[in-house]
């Protein structure tokens, strides 16, 4: 029907869009989300794209609560409803949301969003029928109503409550016996959820999958129940301090479907009861196992027939070269491996652990500081898929080392050399890595322009640059940089002196570039920001914080132009009342960090932050706080922003040169 | 039949009180017998004849009465004041007899003999009377003709009991050894087994445990009761009541033995519903007076003379039981379909008479006792109203099905057993903060926005102070953000509405599923 209407107006009209049926143009509508002004820009075309882009639309992120119903309106086929920039949504809008979606919405977002109670919630849990998703993350105020009215929502099978902090028991047990469906629950910091809660979930709900139980008081009683569940998949138990080996012994009856186990922090976990997992979960394929008991030959061998076993994440803990050496007896071949933080980690235990795991895709060293050349050495001779190496401050491993990683693991995508000795003859053989999307080189003080010019003109996919306090890196280096990564998203240059406007000019081809931190750029100036605001339309997060020289004349072209921005810091900048306030009218913007700013006054401070609607956090020097009225600040916390003090003195800037961690320094 | 059966017993009520009523009277009416009774009982047995007299005639009892083994060596060393009475009772039958012949003269035995003569001539006329009643009870209650079959019995017993000591009176004298207990308790015993034969006491005492006796045991309380009309009350109950006590006593000794005793290892009693409800199980067999502890009425007993005073009378009752086994002892409900009720296929016996009482009055009785805190618990027990009282107010974890709990661990058991059930929510809860939150949503925001306004319009630059008042009109205006919490609460939320049935109180569950539509 809609069709012939379409193809009769179409025979009257010379434009060939008409000739497509609606499923061609919402096809071709799926493939612009890059820049969410894309789809404005279309729907503004005439009144059929405007009308084809709402009932195309399925998700929706809205700016401000006000304007809810409206927008509703104009998309009647949402389901998706992300409301993660509206800081205040009150019962009011909840209960907009509902009887205007009804049993279309089938996800909804609250996690940032508070001043909302179980009136809004039931409303919710009422009309919309359909609802299989909430995120009630952050909601620290809602209380087991809020909880009970959730349990309405008898289709839920995803629910997030991390740091629900009120909710106990008696409102987990209503959802559990309310949600029959749920295959995902997230109970992460919820402490006042005991063993019963969480016991009677277990009883209640036989569809959960995954199940994060962080940080809660629970302690073996409700094991048992929970390793019953017969589809259970992804158990997270991290800090869980009254599990112990006992606990993991109710294990020994099976959880066959068990895949994935976060056991961190626990720290009554040993080697004896992680040997029941053998027996009891036999598909287990992600062992996490961060700060718990040292990695010793006794606990590798507990774990050495876990035949499905992909990926272990050994981070903090302490560990032996017999137990990496045990690892690497393994009869399995992992694919992930984290080594994060660990003490104990030498050349020794780490190179035959490496030997043997040839398909390692993704290791993470970081902080090994003992490992020397030797490791990489064999890193690189065994595991050539590695596609992400993560070695932050591997202080010991000499510049010829990084040499060896461009050669042989040329499949890299991530890699991180944060604190590294690595120089320019390792940037060149790393730069033939040319699936590289992720290169961090902070605090590398022995890299320069030439290397980085070799990353640029190789590394075409790369996406994140991190460049802090590298202050060998000048103009050159960035030129060449953003001349060959053209979907380069995030740059961060903080103290990079010498880098100038040229750079950011040059950078400003980057379209996608969404992250740009510029932090002690002493010689960047208005001009080069004003630069990136027009050309980069996608800033998200921007940080000039200590450029003194930028000032007003960014504000405005930022303000008109970025309007994706929602983090600034503007901090020892020479931005005054008018930029900020130019700034205000930003819709998106969330997140302000105002600190030293010489030219700014209390009245305009005041105008601009009560001009930003949508504001949620504001970093504020002390000083003004005795300086505007309190009722200001009670306006705005009830419009759902927080304010965070600081009264840190005006500081002047350390050499740069002089900032690099001493290997000599850490205490030993 | 009430009706009916009162006439036929007022009819009998002359001939059977030879054994019952007379002696009573007698004993109330004759002080000095009574004092001869009660004092030279106990401290002048050698002097007075009736010893001799009693244990003349031992001898044939204990052949006619071997099965009583039990029965015998528990009266034997019988301390128990109360009970001596009782079984005097039917003694001084004897004795009012007996005491008129104490010396052997023929006149006496003359006047005996017409005494007898004369029951005999009473039973006649009463057996007559049956025949002819038989014609007018059409159907005649089977019931009926029991009773009066056992009426005659005991009649006819006492006959023969009354000729066989008269005649024992001739035989040459017995050296008294004996011990002073036993010729009370055994005359009591010989008297008694047909009459008590009513009264369900004799049954274990008699070993048999055979079904027969068990049904008649059924019929026999019932007569017991007309018995109660026919001024027997007192005798018939504290006799009954005595025995009742001594087998509670028993009972809880060996409560610990398994419950899942075979059919037929054990007896079975059942009372009568006015016995399980009576307040008084222990009557005075002087005044009258009815206390609900055996030891409440031996302190009562204290008033009616010195000789109730010694340390023997006063003591616990001596429930020492003899070598043999003891037969085990369990009831049965008199509520008929009830489980406890022995007639029910799966019947499970009560293990005490205390439980008896309870089951009865807590499964079968009204629950006339309210609890003053909370005013809608109800109890049928004291002492469950007394346990609840303890604790009303203190159960704080609440189902949707309206069962309170005071272990949160009980309530979510609760809740993992049954299907639908779900904690409910304290309602302070759920309206508090929703009320002040509303507040501050609405009225909150947009006053304090307006305080800002008035101070800030002057400085602030210049498109904020426009968009701050078109912000906060759209705050106070807004007519849904001042939504009522109440209006929603009432319609939706409240925890129950998930059960349209209102909450049932737990504890009579069955009874008010079983009526239900």
């Amino acid at each position: 029907m809609k069709r012939l209407r379409t193809l009769e107006t179409s025979a009257n009209s010379s434009n060939l869009i008409d000739l497509l049926s609606e499923e061609i143009v919402f096809t071709i509508l799926d493939f612009i989300d890059t820049n969410p002004l894309d789809r404005k820009s279309f729907s503004l075309v005439c009144k059929s794209f405007y009308i084809t882009e709402s009932k195309h639309r399925k998700n929706l992120k809205p700016l401000r609560q006000e304007h809810l119903p409206r927008i509703l309106n104009r998309y009647p086929h949402v389901n998706h409803l992300d409301l993660s920039l509206c800081p205040r949504i009150n019962d009011n809008s909840l209960n907009v949301i509902s009887n205007t979606c009804k049993d279309s919405l089938n996800s909804i977002d609250l996690s940032k969003s508070r001043f909302f109670s179980y009136n809004g919630l039931m409303s919710l849990a009422l009309n919309c029928k359909n609802l299989v998703s909430i995120d009630l993350s952050n909601a620290t105020e809602l209380r087991d109503s809020a909880a009970a009215a959730v349990a309405e929502a008898k289709n839920l099978e995803r629910l997030w409550l991390g740091r629900c902090k009120l909710i106990t028991d008696m409102g987990i047990g209503c959802i559990a016996v309310g949600c029959k469906k749920l295959r995902l629950i997230s109970l992460k910091w919820c402490i006042s959820v005991s063993d019963l809660g969480v016991g009677l979930i277990a009883v209640k709900c036989k569809e959960i999958r995954s199940l994060d139980l962080s940080y809660l008081p629970i302690t073996n009683k409700c094991l048992p129940s929970i390793l019953k569940l017969q589809h259970l998949e992804d158990i997270v138990l991290e800090g869980c301090f009254g599990i112990d080996d006992d606990s993991l012994a109710a294990l020994k009856h099976g959880c066959k479907s068990m895949k994935a186990l976060d056991i961190s922090s626990c720290q009554h976990i040993s080697h004896v009861g992680l040997s029941s997992l053998i027996s009891g979960a036999g598909s287990l394929q992600q062992l996490t196992l961060a700060y718990t008991c040292p990695v010793t030959l006794a606990l590798a061998n507990s774990l050495n027939r876990l035949s499905m076993l992909q990926s272990v994440k050994l981070d903090g803990c302490a560990v032996t070269s017999a137990g990496l050496t045990a690892i690497g007896n393994w009869c399995i071949s992992l694919s992930e491996l984290s080594l994060s933080k660990c003490l104990g980690v030498t050349d020794e235990g780490l190179s035959s652990l490496v030997t043997k795991h040839k398909d390692l895709k993704k290791l993470d060293i970081t902080c090994c500081r003992k490992i020397t050349g030797v490791s990489i050495a064999y890193i690189t001779n065994s595991c050539t898929n590695l596609t992400s190496l993560r070695m932050e401050s591997c202080t010991l491993v000499p510049s010829e080392a990084f040499v060896l990683i461009g050669q042989r693991c040329q499949f890299l995508e991530e890699l991180d050399l944060t604190d590294n000795e690595i120089d320019d003859e390792g940037l060149k053989s790393i730069s033939r890595c040319s699936n590289l999307s992720s290169l961090k080189l902070g605090i590398c003080l022995n890299i320069s322009d030439e290397g980085l010019s070799y990353v640029g003109m190789k590394c075409s996919k790369l996406t994140e640059l991190d460049l802090y306090r590298s202050a060998g890196i000048t103009d050159l280096g960035i030129l060449a940089i953003s001349r060959g990564c053209p979907g380069l998203e995030m740059i961060n240059m903080s103290y990079c002196i010498d880098i100038t406007d040229r750079s950011l000019i040059s950078l400003s081809k980057c379209s996608r570039l969404n992250t740009f931190e510029s932090r002690g750029c002493p010689l960047i100036t208005s001009l080069g920001l004003a630069a990136i605001a027009v050309g980069c339309k996608q800033l998200i997060k921007l940080d000039i914080k200590k450029c003194h020289n930028i000032g007003d004349a960014a504000m405005l072209p930022l303000a008109h132009f970025s309007q994706n921005l929602r983090q600034i810091t503007v901090s020892y900048s020479s931005v005054t009342d008018l930029g900020l306030l130019a700034l205000a009218s930003i819709s998106c913007l969330q997140s302000m960090t105002v600190l030293h700013l010489k030219g700014l006054t209390p009245s305009g401070l005041a105008a601009a932050v009560l001009a930003c609607g949508g504001l949620t956090k504001v970093k504020l020097h002390l000083s003004f706080k005795s300086l505007l009225p309190q009722p200001l600040f009670e306006h705005l916390e009830a419009r759902g922003c927080v304010f965070e003090w600081r009264d840190k003195e005006f500081q002047a800037e350390l050499d740069p040169r002089c900032y690099k961690l001493q290997w000599e320094d850490i205490p030993q | 039949m009430e009706p009916n059966d009162r006439l036929s017993l007022d009819a009998w009520a002359n001939p059977s009180s030879s054994c019952n009523g007379l002696p009573r009277k007698m004993s109330l009416e004759n002080p000095s017998f009574t004092n001869f009774n009660l004092q030279q009982q106990e401290q002048k047995w050698d002097d007075t004849s009736i010893l001799n007299y009693d244990i003349r005639i031992e001898p044939p009892f204990r052949e006619f009465n071997q099965a009583s083994e039990s029965e015998y060596l528990l009266s034997s060393n019988c301390n128990n004041q109360p009970k001596v009475l009782d079984q005097e009772d039917g003694q001084n039958n004897e004795a009012l007899q007996t005491s008129k012949f104490q010396d052997w003269d023929p006149r006496t035995m003359l006047n005996n003999l017409s005494f007898l003569e004369q029951k005999i001539h009473h039973l006649q006329d009463l057996v007559h009377l049956l025949v002819g009643r038989k014609g007018q009870v059409v159907g005649g209650q089977d019931q009926l003709v029991t009773q009066q079959q056992q009426l005659i019995t005991a009649d006819l017993t006492s006959i023969i009991v009354q000729l066989i000591s008269t005649a024992g009176s001739l035989l040459p004298s017995v050296k008294h050894t004996l011990s002073t207990g036993t010729p009370t308790g055994q005359l009591g015993g010989l008297l008694f087994p047909p009459l008590v034969g009513m009264n369900c006491i004799p049954q274990p005492q008699h070993g048999s445990g055979s079904k027969a006796v068990q049904t008649q045991c059924a019929t026999g309380s019932k007569v017991s009761d007309q018995c109660n009309q026919m001024d027997v009350t007192g005798n018939c109950g504290t006799e009954q009541n005595h025995s009742i006590e001594e087998h509670e006593m028993k009972e809880e000794e060996d409560a610990d033995e398994g419950e899942n005793l075979p059919p037929g290892s054990y007896d079975i009693l059942q009372l009568e519903k006015e016995e399980i409800l009576a307040p008084h199980t222990h009557f005075c067999t002087i005044c009258g007076k009815g206390f609900k502890r055996d030891a409440n009425l031996r302190m009562h007993m204290r008033g009616h003379g010195d000789e109730y005073k010694t340390p023997a009378a006063l003591a616990k009752p001596n429930k020492e039981s003899s070598s043999e086994p003891v037969i085990i002892k369990r009831y049965s409900c008199p509520f008929a379909g009830c489980k406890r009720n022995k007639d029910h296929k799966k019947f499970q016996p009560l293990k005490t008479i205390l439980c008896v009482k309870n089951h009865y009055k807590r499964t079968h009785c009204d629950k006339s006792y309210i609890c003053s805190r909370c005013n809608t618990k109800k109890f049928s027990v004291m002492a469950d109203l007394k346990t609840h009282e303890k604790h009303c107010g203190k159960d704080k974890w609440l189902c949707s099905c309206g069962t309170t709990f005071s272990r949160k661990d009980k309530l979510f058991g609760h809740i993992a057993l049954f299907q639908g059930h779900t904690p409910a929510i304290p309602l302070e809860e759920t309206k508090g903060p929703s009320v002040s939150c509303d507040k501050m949503d609405g009225n909150g925001a947009s006053n304090k926005a307006g305080n800002i306004n008035f101070s800030f319009g002057s400085n602030a630059g210049s498109g904020s102070g426009a968009q701050n008042i078109i912000e906060v009109k759209e705050d106070a205006d807004d007519p849904a953000s001042y939504f009522s919490p109440l209006s929603f609460d009432t319609c939706n939320f409240g925890g129950f509405h998930e059960f349209p049935r209102p909450p049932f109180d737990d504890s009579e569950s069955s009874f008010s599923f079983l009526e239900a539509p």
